[in-house]
């Protein structure tokens, strides 16, 4: 059975979410706090939602520095999964590991409602067992939830199939070119279950817990 | 009165001249009166020094020590087999079985927010949580039940985009889920605006913790943020007085509210619990260190020695009052045994969260402060709780109310069904609230099975069967129409809207929010509202366990409306697989009511209020009886899983009950009706629901058993709204119902 991370910054929220689809579906999702430096007994880390540090100065400008980074950005360059969920995909923009940055939606209004996302990329980690062109509901929850990629070089794993907050490409997710990193806006953990309106998201989770199963021990 | 009491640091260290005939004397300043001051003077047997005048200002406020309401709070049913902790401690408890049990408590904010929305409404939310952290209770959810006035004036659509920012801004940041609440909007609120919090929590049975000092020898730490001059006096200053224009200048007493902190303190006071390391906890929050060490030391029976120069602070300089009385948020006290400090400190450094230890827990009663080497308060602890004044209020039913029950509509014809019923779903106060709620994150936790945009909210217990339903609700106007009869409908509507997702109503909060009890009608529309309250929870067989009253609720002399706001929880146990939702109503289904074939009448109705602007009349008496049916009646046709969608009968009446399920289910329906006042009157003891034709036999039977009377009127279908009265039919389009439903709050908005 794979290990998981679950990193909690101070103000992470959705740990325990996280926590709980991960664990619906199986694996070993296991809390570490933030100053923790040493994640070697894990397959694959989630950064999960929440204002971690308070998101002062901006979303996730203070987590990147936060001592558990250093091994997330370890992971990260040795292929394992990576997955940053809202307020994680705007720490994963922040240290570096994901091009771009997520400013505040374009209403300037905090947007909480179902969203459908369609997969456009399945060549990622949260993906890899998800049909191209799948639309899946899942949760938008986030102020800061418009991506904004000077570079272009933003790899876009979903597309909200509408335009919600004026993310550029209509971005939903990204990727880094080898896959293994994914930042996703909308909440996969929030849609796991048909008794919380929607299990659209297991699809998406079910993907990173095969993925993290792949590495080898 | 003067206000501009708080930034200057000279302000609180003049002496307690006892001048009574001097404005300027410092009692009076604190918003204590000449014979509260004597009776402190009696008390202590001497002049109290200015810091022993500034904790019985904040203690014997309005605000803290219920001075006016307590003899008629004494009224409210209060015992049930589950009810755990009743009303007195930060908030009431009760148990849902097998080990678990839930804390909760509403709380209001109303003048903060008015002199600052964001900061008003934020620290409301910050204040609420700590209210049911303290008990041992991680917080899982919040409603928020605001009301502003009308939108067309621009500064009541400031305070409530203000207020909506404040309550997203924190609410969301401290990680605690907004899953539902009420709004509405009336004249009456423009110099007032009501910005009511409710907060529940969930925790084990063993986790549970009071606000108790426990023995001597404990030792006080005092957790969270650094203590600061902010919100200085707002107890006794802004909750406790009435509005004028001079108000503005109360802006130093709104606290600052910062969500991070208040997040890292629930998390390590959460694991404080859990590692059984403290004795007893209390939140600061109103009249802070005061309340904080005072209040657990009558509690305990104990004294307490607490030294002001222990105290982190944010800013040199600060003066043993404004220690005392300062606001500042995101502050907890916990009582240790001195074999733990070290493992409550560090704790507390885990979280990054900041602590100092304070005080002793001490043989006797006495309360002394020392700051500076000297002790500058030494008092009976319990005469800050105690011994404040308790007041026999003038009451007088009011001049007007012969005329205002007299003053009936006359309806002269039938109005246009469709116009109208357009013109109700575009009222904001009927309108949908997504443009609110779409703000607030109301998932978080994976607990909302049915969340905002219902007439109750549903949260699973995860690994349980079991789930909690809560319910808000108020009607100010009905209440000024007649408080009693007000008050128990809604407390009927609230058990009505819990029973529609198929729990069993429990316990209520009330948060009664009146304009100024010195006034003796005032003081009638709260006895009569209590009474009301009363009543109602008696013939549902359900306790008051805590609540809050906010009094002086008027700006320039002129009083709110009588509003109390109640807060039902109910238990489903197990909960419905699927629960029933607005938008599960089909084609083909048939649409029920539930309840009585006559209606209480349209006195008070939204109808009559938004289509001729008239508030008069008497509103029909609730009918207890089919009330408590009515109950029964939903909660078995959901565990019978006989519908799918079930919906209440209030503002804006059956017409748009109706409306409200079809835009939801994005399905006309038909209807049949023989008075048209039945379409617009609002009944908190009918309901409609729908469901499948092959349930008709199961659906009679079980109301009949439960004695209560079902009508089928109409079934859903085709893409519009049919109104039949005989060959008589008015069709509106459900797409143009949609979109005045939808659109009425951001128009007003944008």
């Amino acid at each position: 059975m794979s290990r998981i991370a679950v990193v909690v910054f101070p103000g992470s929220n959705c740990e325990l979410d996280a926590q709980w689809a991960l664990r619906g579906l199986g694996a070993e999702a296991e809390l570490v706090w933030h100053r923790e430096t040493d994640l070697s007994g894990f397959d694959g880390v989630v950064l999960p939602g929440g204002f971690a540090h308070g998101d002062y100065l901006r979303a996730g400008a203070i987590a990147r520095f936060s001592p558990v980074m250093s091994a997330v950005t370890e992971m990260a360059e040795t292929g394992r999964p990576v997955v940053g969920i809202c307020n994680g995909f705007q720490i994963l923009c922040e240290a570096g590991l994901l091009p771009g940055a997520l400013i505040a939606n374009r209403d300037l209004r905090f947007i909480c409602r179902p969203v459908e996302v369609e997969v456009i990329d399945t060549d990622t980690v949260l993906t890899a067992t998800v049909e191209p062109g799948t639309v899946v509901t899942l949760p938008l929850s986030s102020y800061e939830g418009q991506l904004t990629d000077p570079t272009g070089t933003a790899r876009v794993v979903a597309r909200y199939v509408e335009d919600v907050n004026g993310s550029q490409d209509r971005a939903a997710a990204i990727a880094n070119e080898a896959g293994n990193v994914v930042g996703i806006m909308p909440h996969p953990e929030r849609s796991s279950e048909e008794i919380l309106g929607s299990a659209d998201g297991r699809v998406l989770l079910e993907s990173l817990v095969a993925a993290t199963e792949k590495i080898p021990a | 009165m003067r206000t501009e009491l708080a930034p200057e640091e000279d302000a609180l260290t003049e002496g307690g001249a006892a001048d009574t005939g001097d404005d300027d004397a410092l009692h009076r300043r604190l918003g204590l009166t000449d014979d509260e001051y004597t009776r402190i003077v009696e008390i202590l047997g001497r002049t109290p020094e200015p810091a022993e005048l500034a904790m019985y200002s904040v203690m014997w406020s309005e605000h803290c020590s219920y001075k006016s309401s307590r003899i008629h709070l004494r009224r409210f049913p209060t015992e049930a087999p589950w009810v755990v902790v009743g009303p007195g401690e930060n908030a009431g408890v009760i148990d849902l079985g097998d080990g678990w049990l839930a804390a909760f408590r509403i709380e209001s904010h109303n003048h903060p927010s008015y002199v600052e929305p964001y900061q008003g409404a934020a620290t409301g939310v910050g204040g609420i949580l700590r209210d049911v952290f303290t008990m041992g209770a991680r917080p899982i959810a919040l409603w928020d039940q605001i009301r502003f006035g009308p939108l067309d004036n621009p500064r009541n659509r400031y305070l409530f985009s203000g207020v909506v920012s404040g309550i997203s801004g924190y609410g969301n940041a401290v990680g605690v889920p907004t899953v539902g609440g009420e709004l509405a909007f009336d004249e009456c609120y423009s110099g007032n605006p009501l910005v009511n919090v409710m907060c529940l929590g969930i925790l084990r049975r063993e986790q549970l913790v009071l606000g108790t000092a426990g023995e001597p020898g404990n030792i006080a730490v005092l957790l969270g943020a650094a203590t600061g001059r902010d919100g200085i006096g707002g107890a006794s200053i802004l909750a406790s007085a009435s509005f004028d224009e001079e108000s503005a200048t109360m802006r130093p007493s709104v606290q600052v509210g910062d969500p991070f902190e208040e997040k890292k303190l629930i998390e390590a006071c959460l694991e404080l619990y859990e590692r059984d390391l403290v004795v007893g906890v209390q939140d600061l929050g109103a009249a802070g260190l005061s309340c904080a060490s005072a209040e657990p030391a009558a509690r305990a029976g104990a004294g307490m020695d607490l030294d002001l120069d222990a105290v982190h602070v944010r800013e040199p300089g600060m003066t043993a009052p404004e220690l005392l009385m300062s606001e500042s948020q995101e502050r907890m006290m916990a009582f240790v045994d001195p074999s733990k400090v070290d493992e409550v400190l560090a704790v507390a450094e885990k979280w990054e969260v900041a602590a100092s230890v304070v005080g002793e827990v001490t043989e006797g009663t006495r309360l002394r402060v020392e700051h500076r080497g000297e002790v500058v308060a030494d008092i009976p602890a319990a005469s800050l709780t105690d011994d404040a004044p308790r007041y026999e209020r003038p009451i007088g039913e009011p001049a007007w109310m012969e005329d205002l029950w007299s003053n009936r509509f006359k309806h002269m014809s039938a109005p246009e069904v469709g116009p109208t019923l357009l013109r109700l779903l575009d009222d904001p106060s009927i309108a949908s609230a997504a443009w609110v709620y779409e703000q607030y994150d109301h998932m978080l936790f994976l607990n909302t099975i049915v969340g905002p945009g219902h007439d109750g909210n549903l949260l699973r217990i995860k690994g349980t069967d079991k789930a909690i339903a809560v319910s808000t609700d108020g009607n100010g106007r009905l209440c000024y129409l007649d408080p009693r009869r007000g008050a128990a409908r809604i407390v009927y509507e609230a058990a009505l809207n819990v029973a529609m997702t198929g729990a069993r109503p429990k316990a209520i909060v009330d948060n009664l929010n009146f304009g100024n009890p010195e006034k003796p009608e005032v003081m009638w529309q709260f006895r009569e509202t209590v009474e009301g309250i009363s009543e109602a929870c008696e013939a549902l067989g359900i306790p008051v366990v805590g609540g809050n009253v906010s009094f002086y609720n008027e700006t320039d002399g002129i009083d709110i409306y009588p509003t109390p706001v109640v807060g039902l929880v109910g238990v489903a146990d197990p909960y419905p697989s699927r629960p029933p939702r607005l938008d599960r109503a089909e084609a083909g289904m048939d649409l029920w009511l539930a309840g009585p074939a006559e209606a209480t009448g349209l006195a008070g109705s939204s109808f009559e209020k938004v289509v001729y602007g008239h508030v008069g009349g008497r509103p029909g008496a609730p009918d207890a009886t089919a009330a408590t049916a009515a109950v029964d009646l939903a909660v078995g046709l959901v565990a019978a899983e006989l519908s799918p969608c079930l919906h209440d009968i209030s503002d804006g009446g059956l017409a748009v009950a109706v409306a409200e399920i079809a835009i939801a289910s994005g399905v006309g329906a038909r209807v049949d009706y023989s008075d048209w006042r039945h379409l617009f009157s609002e009944d908190p003891h009918r309901f409609l629901f729908a469901s499948d034709p092959g349930h008709r036999e199961r659906i009679e039977e079980l109301a009949a058993a439960v004695g209560a009377s079902v009508t089928r009127i109409g079934e859903f279908g085709g893409e519009s709204l049919m109104f039949d009265r005989g060959a008589k039919r008015d069709i509106v389009d459900l797409a143009e119902a949609g979109t005045a439903y939808r659109e009425a709050l951001p128009r007003r908005l944008s």
